[in-house]
Parts: structure tokens; C-alpha cells; sequence
């Protein structure tokens, strides 16, 4: 049985090809198959956000989402988030302000947050706080996070 | 995950086909914010998942104030919020859009597998009940329409039989003067279950003083959605006192039971409470507010 499906898709910019079976999520194929392990497990039922990624732009948790889904579709993961001249600004910011600890949530909040930026450049906290709403930190709490997002999004303003 | 096989059918026959072939065997995949959770779990076992986000049918969104809103059963939240047309003539619905979940859930999670999955508590069945939303089911015999408040009938089971599949949610465009809203209470202020949810919608009389049409429907109090009968409420004025008497009828028409999530008295007494609140709120759109 295990019949493998054929999956093109563009991640992090780069078109790519892999094999998949039908069970097995996004998230699976990214970290096993694909050996991107910036993206995190953590609940794999989509409480948590830890596996967040952008899907054709758009926010999704990658354990919700079946790796053949991904064929003819663009994927943003956090390994594609620093550029060839050093790290976001939000990647900056989350060191400036102290706003990780153990880092196994980090790399959900950035996706998180940067889909926000995306669309909202000068958030208000409060908005802030509603897209970081779908991401559970367990160690650093949220304010530092919240603090981290707002100063980027200051620093990208200039 | 146990095995199963994906299809991606690109037209709404080749869809119906996948379904009927495998009968009781084969599921929908929308958004997956459920089906998923349960396949992982083991909560449901199936042979085949029928992805329907390429079917024109289940995708289309389309609204305007002559014909009202289509929401083909494979669109996702954010495309409701999204759409200022949309938002503008449904803030009943979009109340609902934007609190199922987290965004992440929001760019996923449809209203019609929120519809399918029939959970008591589900966010976005009372707001389509009270905005007279229908569900047009398509089938190996043919199409036919079920009135939202008619489609649950049980947790987790529908009046979906082997082969069939939601198209789209109908619903006619909002009356002259009319508001609705949707409240649900959580402990938390995001990504959590209804302890209670109430929708209610009201449309007023030229006078814009009585209440010309009302409706309210519950969440998380008894086995399926609830329509709450307040018929007998036409007619009166639009006013605290025909709000509280809303407020009553929909604790009278209240099951709950007590659970992890709340007791029944703390239920019953959530009811009351967001009804008259979602009603006020009702009241207020209806009113230009």
C-alpha cells in the first residue's frame, strides 16, 4: 500500500518536488522529508501554533494541513525569514528585547507576526495581541513577545 | 495516521462521484481543522478524503444586495472578514468569522465543515440560523435545500446520507433595519470553546419602534443548535423589556448539561445574559449603530 504522491511546490522561494503519502502533514514532510526543522511540532492538533508557516501568504498551522495540499502552492517557512544580509527585524527584535527562552514557540510567533507586518505595518498592541493569539509560549510569557513585535514593527517604519 | 486515499476532484460531479463511490467511507476535507484533528486522533477511520477546494461550486463567495450571500461550503473565514461588502451587510456573521480559533485556524476553518462537524458548541451555526441561512445539499440524487436549524441532529451527525455533500450556504440579503450579532462567553479572550454561544438577529418595523421580525439561536446547551421560539415577540417594541422577555424564552428553551467547560446554572445563566447582550447588539446595527 503507501501509495507516494508527487508534490511540487515553491518553499522559501525555491521550487520543490517531493514524495509524500496522503496521511502525512505539511509539517510532517517539511521537518522529515524536507529536513526544514525550524518549523516546530508542538500540539499537532492546532492549539498551539509552534508549526504556524505561510500557505499561498496566509497564516496556517502546517499539522493542519495535508502535504499533498501544498502541490502548486508557494510555503513560507522561518528558515526563509532572515535575508542575505542578516536577520528580520523581527528576528532582531525578539533577541533585542529577550523575547524567547527555551525558542521552540519563537519560530511559530515570527511567522505569526510577520504575516501581521505583512499586512499591518504599524499595528496597534491590541492587534498584536489578536494575531499572536493562536501561539502558546510556555516560558517567556507574552508581554516580551508583544514588546518584540511592536519595536520591529517600529524599526521597519524608518 | 492510519492510511486513506486523497482526491482532488476538479468539477462538483467528479466530487459527487469520490463521495458516492465510497459511501460512508469517504469525508470532505475543507479547511481540515477537524477532520484532520480526528484522523490523527483515531476518532474516525475513512478510506478516501475528497478535497473540494478546486470544485467552482464549494469555492464561491459572492453577495450582493439583490440576490444576498452565497458561501460555498470550502471558504474559508478570512474571506468573510476580508470582503468589505461582505463584512458591511453580515457583522452577525463576521462576529463569528473572527472569534473561531486563532488566525492561523481563521485561514482554514470554513462555516460549511463547521456546519458538517455539528459540534454543540460550534461558533458559526447560530449566526447563519438567525440570518435564515439555508444549506444546499448536493447528491448522488440530485440537489436539495435543509434549513441550517435542520441539519444537525445529533453531535457530530448531520442530515448528510452516504454520497451527499454541502455546496454552499445560502442566505437572503438583510431586511430594511435589521441587525444581528453573535456573542459567545470563554475564559479565555481567544481560542477556546463556547461555554455558551448566543446569535440573534431583529429586523424593525417603518416605525423602526416595534420589532418586526427577531430570531435567536444558542450554542453549547443541548445536543444540537437551538432555534429559540420568539415568534410572539413580533410585534412588540423594540425595547429592554421585549429583550428580556427574548432573554427568558431562550433560558426556558436552554438543555445544558454540566461539564468541564461550565455548570448548568452557570449556562442557563450565560444564556440569559448574552442573549439580552446580542439582542441589545441586534438592535443597536439594526438601528444604524
Amino acid at each position: 500500500m503507501s501509495m507516494k504522491t508527487h508534490v511540487r511546490t515553491r518553499i522559501n522561494g525555491e521550487e520543490t518536488e517531493f514524495l509524500c503519502e496522503a496521511r502525512q502533514s505539511l509539517l510532517e514532510v517539511l521537518r522529515e522529508t524536507l529536513g526544514l526543522m525550524g518549523t516546530k511540532e508542538g500540539c499537532n492538533d492546532g492549539n498551539c501554533g509552534a508549526c504556524s508557516v505561510h500557505l499561498d501568504g496566509r497564516l496556517v498551522d502546517s499539522c493542519l494541513v495535508l502535504a499533498v495540499e501544498a502541490e502548486g502552492k508557494s510555503i513560507e517557512t522561518i528558515e526563509g525569514m532572515a535575508g542575505p544580509d542578516g536577520l528580520h527585524p523581527l528576528q532582531q527584535a525578539f533577541l533585542e528585547e529577550a523575547a524567547l527562552q527555551c525558542g521552540i514557540c519563537t519560530p511559530g510567533f515570527l511567522m505569526a507576526a510577520k504575516a501581521l507586518l505583512d499586512r499591518e505595518p504599524n499595528p496597534s498592541e491590541d492587534r498584536v495581541r489578536l494575531w499572536l493569539a493562536g501561539n502558546l509560549c510556555r516560558c517567556t510569557g507574552y508581554d516580551k513577545i508583544v514588546r518584540a513585535v511592536l519595536s520591529a514593527a517600529k524599526k521597519m517604519e524608518v | 495516521m492510519r492510511e486513506f486515499e486523497y482526491v482532488a476532484p476538479g468539477s462538483l460531479g467528479e466530487a459527487l462521484a469520490a463521495m458516492a463511490e465510497k459511501g460512508e467511507a469517504a469525508r470532505v476535507l475543507a479547511g481540515g481543522t477537524d477532520i484532520l484533528v480526528e484522523l490523527r486522533t483515531g476518532r474516525r477511520i475513512i478510506e478516501r478524503l475528497v478535497d473540494p477546494k478546486a470544485v467552482p461550486e464549494l469555492n464561491e463567495l459572492s453577495y450582493s444586495p439583490e440576490q444576498g450571500l452565497r458561501i460555498g461550503a470550502a471558504v474559508p473565514c478570512y474571506r468573510l472578514y476580508e470582503d468589505a461588502a461582505i463584512a458591511g451587510a453580515y457583522p452577525g456573521l463576521i462576529d463569528a468569522a473572527s472569534l473561531i480559533g486563532g488566525i492561523q485556524i481563521q485561514g482554514r476553518a470554513t462555516f460549511g465543515g463547521n456546519l458538517c462537524n455539528a459540534a454543540p458548541s460550534a461558533d458559526g451555526i447560530p449566526p447563519l440560523i438567525v440570518l435564515g441561512a439555508q444549506a444546499l445539499i448536493a447528491g448522488p440524487n440530485g440537489t436539495r435545500e435543509v434549513p441550517v436549524e435542520d441539519f444537525c441532529l445529533a453531535p457530530r451527525q448531520t442530515v448528510l446520507q452516504p454520497g451527499e455533500l454541502l455546496v454552499s450556504l445560502v442566505m437572503p440579503p438583510p431586511a430594511a433595519n435589521s441587525g444581528a450579532s453573535y456573542l459567545r462567553f470563554i475564559p479565555r479572550n481567544e481560542m477556546d470553546i463556547a461555554v455558551v454561544g448566543v446569535g440573534a438577529s431583529l429586523a424593525l418595523d417603518e416605525s423602526k419602534e416595534r420589532v418586526a421580525a427577531m430570531r435567536v439561536a444558542l450554542a453549547a446547551v443541548a445536543p444540537t443548535p437551538v432555534l429559540v421560539d420568539v415568534d410572539a415577540l413580533v410585534g412588540q417594541p423594540a425595547n429592554d423589556d421585549t429583550v428580556q422577555q427574548a432573554a427568558s424564552l431562550a433560558r426556558a428553551a436552554a438543555r445544558p448539561i454540566a461539564d468541564m467547560r461550565g455548570t448548568i446554572e452557570q449556562r442557563l445563566h450565560l444564556v440569559e445574559v448574552l442573549t439580552r447582550r446580542a439582542l441589545q447588539g441586534a438592535l443597536q446595527r439594526a438601528r444604524g449603530g
